[in-house]
């Protein structure tokens, strides 16, 4: 399995575990899709330090990850970009408007929280 | 150390191999792990690039030298039927196969040289080149064993 991806209350963390193939990106992408639409997910992490490169192609699908995950009411955050992936990211000019980022696992939790936290006050 | 590699570009897992085999030659030769992390992502946008257009091509990667600095060269070649409108693909934002047109732009930005040769109806060649300082020390070694 190439990405483990588990359910811990309202967020699903997806660990990508290898670097992957453009179509196991695509599955990935719809793979989460798939199970945001199902379970009442608030927040998705995906840890990405496994990717031995973030080209266009893979950040493209980064976004569209997050904003489908928007769509349906949850937040993304993209944790573990290595800093020479990062480098590599500012070539090309990405948007990356649709998806938070965070340095690792744990600061990737504390943001969701936060942020669903104040969304939940801003409601009340 | 070998100082030339080739790969055959047929499907995406081949992305995966090439870029691994760009960053293992780009450590060999010396580079810094950001410079081959800024060389692989470049090898993975042009072979992509191959993959989606044209469907088989081929990718060599191979070191070059002169007095003062080492080079890693990647020369992508398919026998496609090449980029017909080749000022505007290496314009950012423009695309043909549904991605945004960031791929040939940045591949060019993350490298020192990049070069397109292109042919309608006979393919495309895109050479481009990282190139790495050579410290003091390096030279030194190097006159030495000249010598000896």
């Amino acid at each position: 399995m190439s990405v483990a991806i588990l359910q811990q209350g309202d967020y699903l963390i997806a660990s990508i575990q290898f670097d992957l193939t453009d179509s196991q990106v695509l599955e990935l992408r719809d793979d989460l899709s798939d199970r945001i639409g199902r379970s009442r997910v608030r927040g998705l992490i995906i840890d990405v330090a496994a990717l031995d490169v973030i080209d266009s192609f893979v950040a493209r699908s980064l976004g569209s990850i997050a904003i489908t995950a928007r769509l349906r009411g949850a937040e993304t955050v993209i944790v573990g970009i290595e800093p020479d992936v990062a480098i590599a990211m500012v070539q090309f000019d990405l948007d990356l408007e649709p998806f938070q980022t965070a340095l690792d696992l744990d600061e990737g939790l504390t943001l969701l929280d936060r942020r669903i936290q104040r969304d939940g006050e801003d409601g009340a | 150390m070998e100082h030339e590699v080739r790969v055959p570009i047929t499907s995406d897992a081949d992305l995966v191999l090439a870029r691994a085999q760009g960053r293992a030659l780009a450590r060999a030769l010396g580079f810094s792990q950001t410079d081959a992390t800024l060389i692989a992502t470049a090898i993975s946008e042009i072979a992509r690039n191959i993959v989606v257009h044209v469907g088989r091509g081929e990718i060599v990667m191979r070191r070059i030298h002169e007095p003062r600095r080492y080079g890693l060269v990647v020369v992508a070649s398919d026998t496609g039927p090449g980029i017909p409108e080749i000022d505007a693909a290496l314009e950012r934002g423009h695309t043909s196969a549904g991605g945004l047109g960031l791929g040939l732009p940045g591949a060019r930005r993350l490298m020192d040289e990049f070069r397109v040769e292109t042919d309608a109806g006979k393919g495309t060649t895109v050479t481009m080149t990282k190139w790495r300082a050579r410290d003091e020390l390096e030279r030194l070694r190097e006159r030495r064993r000249d010598r000896a």
